[in-house]
């Protein structure tokens, strides 16, 4: 059951992958009580990156704070270890499906600086968003919804509705 | 029985090599599925390819059902799991900001790091983007402070908030997963081919 797409390459059917993803995240909540996440690990990056640079900025601020102890290391944390993993784990899938290469994957019609001032653009937005949102697609989105929560809801209509908004006025990026 | 970290039956000491674990498997799928390609997953939004809808929507149904039959086969304390809580402006502007973020950068934070994983030189560049992003918000927090906070409602249901029963809820939402499948496939089938 194989899905042809990109030129040269096959993935995994989609309703195959959907369910091995479901089981991955059933086995989380199931083993650690929480879900996915992915933003998070990110976040602990920052907290460790500015605490090294100024310590006392950062246990005097009232985010960073929240994330600062001294018995625990920001970077000693389920996330980061997560995140570490899906490095791997994409690496292992990449290998064994022939994927492995360094390129900036872009429409014909734009530019690889066009793409990656857009990919730079894009990624200061989702950052900022899934520290409002408290979460980003894998932590308040997909594992949010899991549960039923109200909140995984509504964060998944508002980034997926906005995307659609968004997509007609950044359709030459895409198509 | 679970969860089993919370209740100590695993001990708290392996929870990061579990997290690599469940990581791995994780990044495998996604990348299985083809999530490291911007293309691929921006195809959602011209209707060009409905993988995201596909892998996502399968994804939640099952871990939501096989949430439900472990709670109710007695395996998991469903109480003990984690339930986002519920601040509905926040969750707002913080779901358009990511909106917008998804629809430029062609990524999510997830599939991005599964990306950077097979050498996508763009998503290596949207990741440290999202560094610089998460550091804003941090700065300026003291001004974001009153609308990241505002209306806290706790650990809410979607099923309470639409008042019906979880069983009801599981279904119709398993039933409109099932639908918005078939017009994925119908809509595929009418629009004009993109290659990527």
């Amino acid at each position: 059951m194989n899905n042809k797409s990109e030129r040269g390459t096959t993935y995994l059917n989609p309703y195959v992958s959907g369910f091995l993803l479901g089981l991955v995240l059933l086995a989380t909540f199931y083993i650690t009580g929480r879900g996915l996440g992915a933003s998070g690990a990110i976040k602990s990056t920052v907290v460790t990156a500015v605490d090294a640079v100024s310590h006392s900025h950062a246990s005097s601020s009232g985010y960073y704070s929240q994330f600062i102890s001294d018995d625990e290391h920001p970077l000693n944390n389920f996330l980061v270890f997560e995140v570490l993993g899906v490095l791997a784990g994409a690496f292992l899938s990449g290998a064994l499906w022939g994927r492995l290469k360094f390129k900036v994957e872009h429409s014909p019609k734009i530019t690889s600086r066009t793409r990656l001032l857009a990919a730079l653009s894009g990624g200061v937005l989702f950052g900022f968003g899934s520290q409002m949102g408290r979460g980003c697609t894998s932590g308040a989105a997909l594992s949010g919804m899991a549960v039923m929560s109200t909140a995984g809801f509504i964060t998944m209509m508002a980034i997926f509705g906005t995307g659609y908004l968004g997509a007609w006025f950044v359709r030459k990026l895409w198509i | 029985m679970g969860p089993l970290i919370p209740q100590e039956i695993i001990d708290p000491g392996w929870s990061n090599v579990i997290a690599l674990l469940i990581g791995l498997g994780f990044g495998f799928v996604l990348e299985s599925a083809g999530f490291s390609s911007s293309r691929k997953l921006a195809g959602i939004f011209y209707l060009y390819d409905f993988t995201v809808l596909r892998v996502f929507m399968t994804a939640v149904v099952t871990a939501m059902v096989g949430l439900m039959y472990f709670n109710y086969l007695g395996w998991i304390d469903y109480s003990l799991i984690y339930t986002n809580p519920l601040y509905i402006r926040s969750a707002i502007v913080g779901g358009v900001i990511m909106g917008f973020g998804f629809i430029l950068g062609g990524y999510c934070p997830g599939t991005s790091v599964c990306a950077v994983g097979i050498g996508k030189i763009d998503a290596m560049v949207f990741t440290g983007g999202m560094f610089l992003g998460i550091l804003a918000f941090s700065e300026a927090y003291p001004l974001l402070e009153h609308l990241y906070n505002q209306e806290p409602l706790g650990p809410v249901k979607i099923y309470d908030s639409l008042g019906m029963s979880p069983g009801l809820f599981a279904f119709l939402l398993i039933a409109l997963s099932v639908a918005a499948f078939f017009v994925g496939s119908y809509i595929l089938g009418k629009v004009k081919k993109v290659e990527y």
